[in-house]
């Protein structure tokens, strides 16, 4: 199964996988959302939405929808 | 005030970096913001002197994470930089930076140093360096960067002198850019790039052809090569991740050996703060009770100063008559004028109240929890977890709440965000709510502590709210609008507030409406005493009238003025006004008086308090004495006996004015910010007809 931000648990770390740069958004990757750097999920809001990480020392919200395309790896 | 030895300074940084304290730290009070229609100016400018000849213009830019815009108020940004004919295009760029997050931050700086415009780095927060454990080279910094760097502590106002020193000297900064980014990502597409606009920086064309909006400042030929180039979709987003990635590479160098930090001295304050403040059940409930604190500490304490207000203005109106020759004059200061500065000066204690409150939980960055927490439910109504912050700020004011929802990047949730903030309670209601709840509401206490009063406004700001939710998810349902929407917000730190911060933020906020929406206010009062004060023929001769129509009674001098008066105002036009759309409200439960008000509240709805007070005041000519309330707690309905203002008319005017949009300013604003008279005029006949409706069920109901 493909792994992608949207299943990690609370404080759970993985990386971003190197050929998703397609798939992120360009202000996420200017905001520090780059391939084969390290994410962690710190929080989830209420209802599973949005997501609340931290990557490249940035912290940062974003929605299920965009999360569910980002893939990651261990 | 303006010479040619003037140096146009921009502040650019991303959000939460102190680019505000350092702005106000750099101009203090000499700030003016064009937030009202009339003085359309976007930015914010400052004056900062530079030295004893030599003045700085400065432009606060909104707060960005990157040149390339996904938000109106980005998009000010990227103009500003590109349009070297925009009479706001900088002679230097000031790119603020937070010290902690100086990675991310120096994104934005390697893309503004590209455009080849003198630039210098502001590293802010430094005094929390020790603390997290920070070391940097900044000399090594600056040789890499090819920039001055000053360090600073924007709230300490520590480095500011030296920025200012930095600034005089723009024209000694070196405008290299930092590595040869185009040449990494592809360098024949460039170079092909390049000869297209010979006239432009490489990077300036790059950005012309990367964006989706037309370019004014462009003639026919390069807007056509701009569109040739833009054809090639696919190739442009690929270089613009190329581009972020190399610049993200760079970076990673340059910082590799003159930035270090000591992890170690991380604290986890946020994290258990963050743990509370976003828990699923915590969470709401402490938003809650914030919100409940506001709304309830408003109306106990505004009510303080804006009782002494009125009070005040009361009595300088009878005194300005009592010393002045009597005179058209002496009528127009007494009667118009004074009553009309009376009513923009009211509001001031609450706006500045709500807005204290609004920004301490920006400064805080409370702020973006309740944006994390509010996105999904907010969602379910067409909107986004960012709508929070305008309807909040809706309560103060829609004008300021419509302009803060320019950073949602979703333009069907922003249009309906835009379109249901007028519901919300804002504190042109405020007045008219507390002077009809004092006349119904008995004022008591429930429960012990909490006031009937108090409870009844509370229950007018759900019902704002309630009808701003439902009014959305209408919309949402209706609208046929397709927008991709990319939801990103930044997490900052929690942060101690700053008070200078809060002041000037309240400052300016006031400051805007005072002048801006104030002048409408005080224009269609002296309109409204002019109205009451002249008319037809009838008018003219009503003393005559009053005299030969009562010849046989025995009245005393006093009831005899007063019946004149009377008779004035209704012969005066706008007692023709009033009388002509009676037949129309009388269903809600008014008579031609309250016509009088409603018509002179059409274009601002906290006029209705003044034409109250104009109304009453030049029917009570003969004892000029008591505050508006008391004269209208005083006036009868002659068809019933009972006091005019009573139960159900009270009810049916709340909701009226609930509901109705009576405010020029707002449909101004939301033409500009929509680009379209057609969503102004839907909300005018929606929102009127709600409030027609309403009132008029209402009143039949409680009668």
């Amino acid at each position: 199964m493909i792994k992608t931000i949207a299943n990690l648990q609370i404080g759970e770390k993985a990386f971003i996988e190197k050929l998703c740069l397609d798939n992120i958004p360009l202000k996420l990757l200017e905001m520090g959302c780059l391939p084969g750097i390290e994410v962690q999920l710190i929080q989830k809001a209420p209802m599973q939405d949005p997501l609340y990480i931290k990557v490249n020392g940035s912290h940062l919200a974003i929605r299920r929808e965009t999360a569910e395309k980002i893939t990651i790896i261990k | 005030m303006k010479n040619n030895k003037d140096v146009k300074v921009a502040l650019i940084g991303n959000p939460n970096t102190g680019k505000t304290s350092l702005f106000n730290q750099l101009t203090g009070l000499k700030q003016k913001v064009g937030n009202y229609p009339g003085i359309t100016v976007e930015k914010k400018l400052g004056i900062c002197k530079l030295n004893d000849s030599v003045k700085a213009e400065v432009t606060d830019l909104p707060g960005t994470y990157s040149i390339n815009p996904t938000s109106l108020d980005e998009t000010l940004v990227l103009d500003t930089l590109l349009n070297e004919k925009n009479n706001s295009f900088p002679d230097v760029v000031v790119v603020v930076v937070e010290i902690e997050n100086i990675k991310r931050n120096l994104l934005l700086f390697t893309q503004i140093k590209d455009l080849k415009i003198p630039t210098i780095l502001v590293i802010n927060m430094i005094d929390q360096m020790k603390r997290k454990g920070i070391d940097i080279n900044v000399n090594e910094l600056e040789e890499k960067l090819n920039t001055k760097i000053v360090l600073a502590s924007a709230r300490k106002n520590v480095g500011i002198e030296e920025l200012k020193e930095v600034i005089l000297d723009y024209k000694k900064l070196d405008t290299t850019s930092i590595g040869k980014i185009t040449d990494k990502i592809d360098k024949e597409y460039f170079t092909k790039l390049k000869n297209a606009f010979p006239e432009f920086t490489l990077y300036k064309s790059w950005l012309l052809i990367t964006q989706n909006n037309e370019f004014e400042f462009l003639n026919d030929n390069q807007k056509k090569l701009v569109l040739k180039f833009r054809e090639d979709l696919g190739c442009i987003k690929r270089y613009q991740h190329k581009e972020t990635i190399f610049r993200y590479q760079i970076i990673n160098n340059v910082l590799k050996s003159s930035f270090k930090i000591d992890k170690s001295k991380a604290s986890d304050l946020r994290g258990i703060l963050d743990r509370i403040l976003t828990h699923k059940i915590f969470g709401y409930v402490i938003f809650a009770l914030i919100l409940l604190f506001i709304f309830q500490g408003i109306f106990d304490w505004a009510t303080y100063p804006m009782d002494i207000i009125d009070g005040a203005f009361a009595s300088l109106s009878s005194w300005t008559k009592s010393i002045l020759p009597p005179g058209t004059f002496t009528n127009l200061l007494a009667e118009g004028i004074v009553p009309g500065i009376g009513g923009v000066v009211i509001f001031i204690p609450q706006i500045a109240i709500l807005f204290t409150f609004i920004s301490i939980l920006e400064e805080t960055g409370y702020m973006s929890r309740v944006v994390f927490l509010m996105d999904k439910i907010m969602r379910k109504f067409g909107m986004s977890g960012k709508s929070v912050i305008p309807l909040i700020s809706g309560t103060a004011c829609s004008i300021p709440a419509i302009m803060a929802s320019r950073n949602i990047s979703s333009w069907k949730e922003r249009l309906i965000t835009i379109l249901v903030i007028p519901f919300t309670t804002c504190s042109a209601r405020l007045p008219v709510y507390a002077i009809l709840i004092a006349l119904i509401i008995p004022d008591k206490r429930v429960l012990g502590i909490l006031n009937l009063q108090g409870l009844t406004m509370m229950a007018l700001y759900l019902l704002g709210f309630t009808a701003a939710i439902f009014s959305a998810i209408l919309l949402n349902a209706v609208l046929k609008i397709e927008s991709k929407s990319l939801f990103v917000i930044e997490m900052p730190n929690y942060k101690i507030p700053s008070l200078k911060n809060i002041f000037y933020e309240v400052v300016e906020k006031t400051k805007a409406f005072v002048f801006g929406a104030g002048k409408i206010i005080l224009a269609i009062s002296i309109v409204l005493w002019f109205l009451a004060s002249n008319g037809p023929s009838t008018f003219k001769n009503s003393e005559q009238i009053v005299t030969s129509k009562i010849e046989n009674a025995n009245l005393s001098e006093d009831i005899l003025q007063k019946k004149v008066a009377s008779f004035k105002l209704e012969h005066s036009y706008i007692g023709y006004m009033g009388k002509s759309i009676e037949p129309m409200i009388k269903p809600m439960g008014y008579d031609w008086k309250i016509g009088i008000a409603l018509i002179s509240s059409f274009a601002a709805r906290e006029v209705f308090v003044g034409a109250l007070a104009t109304i009453y005041n030049v029917d009570n000519d003969a004892e000029n004495s008591g505050t508006i309330k008391e004269r209208m707690a005083a006036e009868v309905n002659p068809n019933t006996g009972k006091s005019r203002f009573d139960f159900p008319t009270g009810i049916s005017l709340l909701l009226f004015y609930a509901f109705a949009m009576q405010c020029i300013g707002t449909l101004a604003i939301v033409k500009r910010e929509t680009n379209s008279w057609k969503w102004p005029i839907l909300q005018l006949v929606g929102m009127g007809i709600l409030a027609y409706v309403s009132a008029v069920l209402a009143f039949n109901i409680f009668s």
